[in-house]
C-alpha cells in the first residue's frame, strides 16, 4: 500500500474566520425560533415531537424533550438544563427527556463564548435565564391553547406537573402538544418568570438525573457507536512530538488477517480494520521509522534546569500594582519560596475517539463533541465543504477534564483524514489509553517562585510573583482573546488580582516554547496558582504566629464572598478542634470561574505516608439549581485534584512521554478518597462556575495540613512527604 | 478459530482468534457495548465482567479461556446481589460520566454476592481495581453500603 498524500496542512480555523464567530455575542437567544425538524434526533418516544422553540417540544404521547446544548460529560448538565425548563413550564419532571442539540451556532451558542461549546464552568451559568425562558415560552403557547380550546381567559389558567387546568377543564400537555405548537411564540419580553420562593425543582435536592442508562450499559458513548459497515481505525503516532513519519512498512500489519489498509495520515500511520483488536494487532505489526528533525527531544530535567534558570530572570509583566520591588528590596522581614508542578494528563475514563462518514463535501460525525463550531469550522474545512455541512451527532462522554475541547480538534481531525480515505463509510477512530497518555495537550509543567516582604504585623505589604510555564492560548484560535500583551491570561489566573489585599504587587510570567502540546485541564491556570498562592499565605501565617484561618480572614475583609466560605468551612469543619497525633487540619480557598471555595482538610501521616481523612467543603455558586449534582461536582473537582496531589505526574526523558497507562500514571482510587462534605453559601445570585471551581483549593490545603503536622513547607506536585 | 461463548446464559459462537480479549469479542463481535474499554491492561476495571460469577478482567482474558465458562455482562445482570447494586446506584446518584460505572457495578456486585456484609476495607480491597475519575468513590462506597443493608433486610427479591 502506498503513501496517501494529503494536502491538507491548516487545520485550524483561520483567525478572521473565528472572530466573525467570537462577534456573535448573543445570537443564541433564539426563543421564538421554530426548529428545523432535524434537530429532533433522537426518538425517545414514538410519537414525533412539537416544536416550541429551539429547545423545548412535546410529543403527543405527553413527553417534553428538552435539547441540551452543552456536552453531557458527567456534570449533569442534562439535569441542570431540564431543571430550568421544568421549573418554567411547570412540567412533571418524569415527562421530561433530554437530548443533546445539533451543531448550529446560532441557535446554540454558549452566551459567553459566542461558540457553540461547553467549557470554562459556564453551562449553566449562560444558559439559566436562557433555558427558563424556553420553558415559560413553551408553557404560555400551552396556556394559550387551552384558552382557545376551552374559551376562557388566559389569566384564569393554571398548570401543575405537566397538566393544565381551568374549572372542570383539564389537559395533559401531550394532549395540548400540537394545538400549542401552532401558537405564536410570545416575545421574550412578556414572559413572566417565577420568584425564587416559587421554585418547586430549582434548588431540589432530590431530582434524579436525566442522563440516565448509566447504570445498566445502556448508555451510548462513542465507542459504543455501531454503525452499518463501519470500520475500526487506530493511528501510529510518533513516540516524540513533532516526529513525523519517515517511512513505513506495512507488509506484516496488512498480513494480519481482517487488516484493511494501512496508510499516512498528517499525525501518523492509520491502520484500519473491521474491529479494534485486529486494528490493533495490525499497528503492533507496523514497522514504522520516525523523522525527529523537528521532534521536542528534551525531558523533564532539561526543562526543569530551563525553568529554573527563567525563575530568575525578570519575565513579561502581567500585573503591576504600587511597587512591589522597591518595597521588596527594602531592608525588613522578607520570605520567598519556589513551586514546580508537572505536566498532568487529562485521563478521562473513555479515551479519545470519534466516528466520521465523509460523503463528498458534507460529512456526519458522531462523538462526545465539546467544541461543536470549532470543530465544524475545522472539519469544513478539511472536505470543502461549509460548516453547516458537517453534521455533528453530540454523544455522552466518558469524561473530558478539558481534554475534549482541543483548540485544533486533534482527534477529529484525524478521524477525517482516516475516514476520507473511506468515502461514503464510518470510520471509528479508537485511540487507547497508551495514545491518550502519551498523546500530548497536557496542563503545561509550571514552576513559580514567590516573595513578600512583610510588614511589623506580620501581614504582606509587598507581593510578587514569578511564573514560568508554557502558554495554552498562544498559537491557537483563541489567542487574540485571552493573549494579552505577551501574557496568557489563563497562566496567570488566581495570582493576577490577589484575593488578598496586599498592597505592592507584581507579577511577571515567561512562556519559553516547548514542543509539548498543552491544554486546559479541569480549573487551567488554577491548578497552578491557587497551590503556591494557598501554600505561600500559610507559610506567612505561621511566619507570623497567626492562625491561618485568621490571617487569612484579616487579608479579606474587603473581600466578603471569600470571607463567607472560609468562615463557614472554619465552623463546618471544627478548624482547631483537637485531633490525634500526626493529624493535622489545612486550608485553602480560592475564587474561579465566578465562585469562591474553601476546602478544609484533615491529614494523618504515618511515616512517609499521609492520608487524606476528611475533607470539608464550601462553594458560593449563586443559585445552586441541583444540590445533589452541585455537590456531586465538588466530590469530584475534590477527587481529581486530590490526585494531583497524591500521585498524577507526567514526565519525559529525552523527548519520549515516561508514562504509558494508569500503571505508572498513578491517579486517584477508592481507598485514597476520603469523605467530602460539601456545604453552599446561600445565595439569590444567578449561577456562576460549578464543574471546575472545586479543584483549585484541594492539594493546597493537603499541603497545609501536612505543614502544620511536619512544619515543613510542601511546593511542589505531587506531594512528598520525606 | 470457532469460540462457544455462554453470555448472559445464551450461547454464541464466534469466529475470532484465540487471543482476542474476550472485552473485544463481547462489544465488537457480540455487539453488547455496556463492558467498556478504558485501559486495556487489567489497571481500571472498566471492562469487568462475572466469569463463573467472579469479578473479572475482560480486556486482558482471551476468548479462548473464556469459552465454556459462564459469561455475565452488565446487560446479563439478575441476581439479586446485582439488582440491589443497582438499585442503591440510582439512590446514591452514582454515576457522572457513567463509563466506569458499568464495571463498578459488576464488581460490588460481585462481592455483595460473595459476602453481603463487607467492611469498609474489604469494600476498598474489592473495588481498589476500579479507577473512576470522576471522582464518585464515596457514592459508590455509599451504594454498595446501601445495597448490603437491602440485601440483609430482605428487600431485593
Ligand atoms: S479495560 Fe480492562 S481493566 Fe481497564
Ligand atoms: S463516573 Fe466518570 S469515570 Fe466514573
Amino acid at each position: 500500500m502506498g503513501k496517501f498524500q494529503n494536502n491538507l496542512q491548516q487545520h485550524a480555523p483561520g483567525r478572521r474566520q473565528f472572530l466573525k464567530l467570537a462577534g456573535l455575542g448573543g445570537a443564541g437567544l433564539v426563543i421564538g425560533l421554530r426548529l428545523d425538524p432535524r434537530a429532533a434526533l433522537a426518538q425517545q418516544s414514538g410519537t414525533p415531537a412539537l416544536s416550541y422553540n429551539a429547545f423545548v417540544s412535546v410529543t403527543p404521547d405527553n413527553q417534553v424533550r428538552v435539547l441540551i446544548k452543552h456536552l453531557e460529560m458527567g456534570q449533569g448538565i442534562y439535569t441542570g438544563l431540564a431543571t430550568c425548563v421544568a421549573e418554567e413550564m411547570d412540567a412533571d419532571w418524569s415527562q421530561i427527556v433530554c437530548e443533546h442539540a445539533p451543531a448550529d451556532t446560532e441557535k446554540y451558542a454558549n452566551l459567553g463564548m459566542g461558540l457553540q461549546a461547553t467549557g470554562g464552568s459556564t453551562g449553566m451559568a449562560n444558559s439559566y435565564q436562557q433555558m427558563r425562558e424556553a420553558g415559560a415560552a413553551a408553557r404560555a403557547m400551552l396556556v394559550m391553547a387551552a384558552a382557545q380550546h376551552w374559551n376562557v381567559p388566559v389569566a384564569d389558567i393554571s398548570v401543575a406537573a405537566g397538566v393544565v387546568r381551568h374549572g372542570p377543564h383539564s389537559a395533559t400537555f401531550g394532549e395540548l402538544a400540537a394545538a400549542a405548537a401552532a401558537q405564536t411564540a410570545p416575545a421574550v419580553d412578556s414572559l413572566v418568570l417565577k420568584n425564587p420562593s416559587e421554585f418547586i425543582y430549582i434548588g431540589n435536592p432530590d431530582l434524579p438525573r436525566k442522563d440516565i442508562g448509566k447504570n445498566t450499559g445502556t448508555a451510548l458513548y462513542t465507542q459504543d457507536v455501531q454503525l452499518p459497515g463501519m470500520l475500526t481505525a487506530v493511528v501510529a503516532h510518533s513516540p516524540r512530538f513533532g516526529g513525523k513519519v519517515r517511512s513505513f512498512d506495512a507488509s506484516a500489519a496488512l498480513a494480519v488477517n481482517g487488516v484493511q489498509a494501512v496508510f499516512e495520515i498528517d499525525s501518523g500511520v492509520a491502520v484500519v480494520a473491521q474491529d479494534y483488536w485486529t486494528a490493533s494487532k495490525g499497528r503492533e505489526a507496523l514497522k514504522v521509522e520516525w523523522d525527529d528533525s523537528n521532534a521536542e527531544m528534551r525531558g523533564s530535567k532539561e526543562l526543569a534546569e530551563l525553568y529554573r534558570s527563567l525563575l530568575e530572570t525578570s519575565g513579561t509583566l502581567a500585573e503591576k500594582e504600587g511597587d512591589a520591588e522597591s518595597v521588596l528590596s527594602a531592608a525588613g522581614e522578607y520570605l520567598e519560596a519556589s513551586f514546580e508542578f508537572p505536566y498532568l494528563s487529562h485521563a478521562p475514563m473513555e479515551p479519545m475517539n470519534c466516528v466520521a462518514q465523509i460523503n463528498g463535501n458534507s460529512a456526519e460525525l458522531w462523538y462526545g463533541c465539546q467544541f461543536q463550531t470549532i470543530d465544524q469550522m475545522v472539519v469544513a474545512e478539511m472536505i470543502g465543504g461549509r460548516p453547516e455541512d458537517v453534521v455533528i451527532n453530540t454523544l455522552f462522554a466518558g469524561g473530558g477534564f478539558g481534554r475534549r475541547a482541543n483548540p485544533f480538534s486533534d482527534y477529529i481531525v484525524e478521524t477525517v483524514n482516516i475516514a476520507k480515505q473511506h468515502p461514503g463509510i464510518p470510520v471509528k477512530l479508537v485511540w487507547s489509553r497508551e495514545d491518550d497518555i502519551r498523546g500530548g495537550f497536557y496542563r503545561p509543567a509550571f514552576m513559580h517562585k514567590l516573595s513578600a516582604s512583610l510588614g511589623p504585623d506580620g501581614k504582606p505589604q509587598a507581593f510578587k510573583a514569578r511564573l514560568v510555564g508554557q502558554s495554552i492560548m498562544e498559537g491557537t484560535p483563541l489567542a487574540e482573546m485571552s493573549v494579552v500583551e505577551g501574557v496568557d491570561v489563563s497562566s496567570v489566573e488566581g495570582l493576577v488580582e490577589l484575593a488578598y489585599h496586599v498592597p505592592n504587587r507584581l507579577v511577571e510570567l515567561h512562556s519559553p516554547k516547548v514542543g509539548v502540546p498543552v491544554q486546559w485541564w479541569r480549573s487551567v491556570g488554577n491548578t497552578h496558582t491557587a497551590f503556591s498562592k494557598e501554600v505561600f499565605i500559610d507559610l506567612l501565617a505561621r511566619n507570623a504566629g497567626i492562625d491561618p484561618v485568621e490571617y487569612r480572614l484579616s487579608l479579606l475583609e474587603h473581600n466578603p464572598k471569600e470571607s463567607a466560605v472560609l468562615r463557614l468551612a472554619a465552623e463546618k469543619a471544627g478548624w482547631g478542634r483537637d485531633l490525634p497525633a500526626n493529624t493535622g487540619q489545612g486550608v485553602a480557598v480560592h475564587s474561579s470561574f465566578g465562585s469562591s471555595v474553601a476546602e478544609i482538610v484533615e491529614v494523618s501521616v504515618a511515616g512517609d505516608r499521609f492520608k487524606v481523612e476528611r475533607v470539608v467543603a464550601v462553594i458560593d455558586c449563586g443559585t445552586v439549581v441541583n444540590p445533589d449534582i452541585v455537590k456531586a461536582q465538588v466530590e469530584g473537582a475534590v477527587a481529581l485534584g486530590l490526585s494531583t496531589a497524591l500521585g498524577d505526574e507526567l514526565t519525559l526523558t529525552d523527548g519520549l512521554v515516561d508514562q504509558s497507562n494508569f500503571h505508572d500514571y498513578q491517579v486517584l482510587r477508592m481507598s485514597d478518597m476520603p469523605e467530602v462534605e460539601v456545604y453552599f453559601v446561600d445565595s439569590d445570585l444567578p449561577p456562576t462556575g460549578v464543574g471546575e471551581p472545586g479543584t483549585p483549593a484541594i492539594a493546597p490545603a493537603v499541603a497545609n495540613a501536612l505543614a502544620a503536622i511536619t512544619g515543613k513547607t510542601y511546593t511542589r506536585l505531587p506531594l512528598k512527604i520525606g | 478459530m470457532s469460540y462457544s461463548l455462554n453470555v448472559n446464559g445464551q450461547t454464541f459462537e464466534v469466529d475470532v482468534d484465540g487471543d482476542t480479549p474476550l472485552l473485544w469479542v463481547v462489544r465488537d463481535h457480540l455487539g453488547m457495548t455496556g463492558t467498556k474499554f478504558g485501559c486495556g491492561m487489567a489497571q481500571c476495571g472498566a471492562c469487568t465482567v462475572h466469569i463463573d460469577g467472579e469479578a473479572s478482567r475482560s480486556c486482558v482474558l482471551p476468548v479462548s479461556a473464556a469459552a465454556g465458562r459462564q459469561i455475565t455482562t452488565i446487560e446479563g445482570l439478575s441476581s439479586n446481589a446485582a439488582r440491589a447494586v443497582q438499585q442503591a446506584w440510582v439512590e446514591v446518584q452514582a454515576p457522572q460520566c457513567g463509563y466506569c460505572q458499568s464495571g463498578q457495578i459488576m464488581s460490588a456486585s460481585a462481592l455483595l454476592a460473595k459476602n453481603s456484609n463487607p467492611s469498609d476495607a474489604e469494600i476498598e480491597s474489592a473495588m481498589s481495581g476500579n479507577i473512576c475519575r470522576c471522582g464518585t468513590y464515596s457514592r459508590i462506597k455509599a451504594g454498595i453500603r446501601r445495597a448490603a443493608d437491602a440485601i440483609n433486610a430482605g428487600e431485593v427479591a
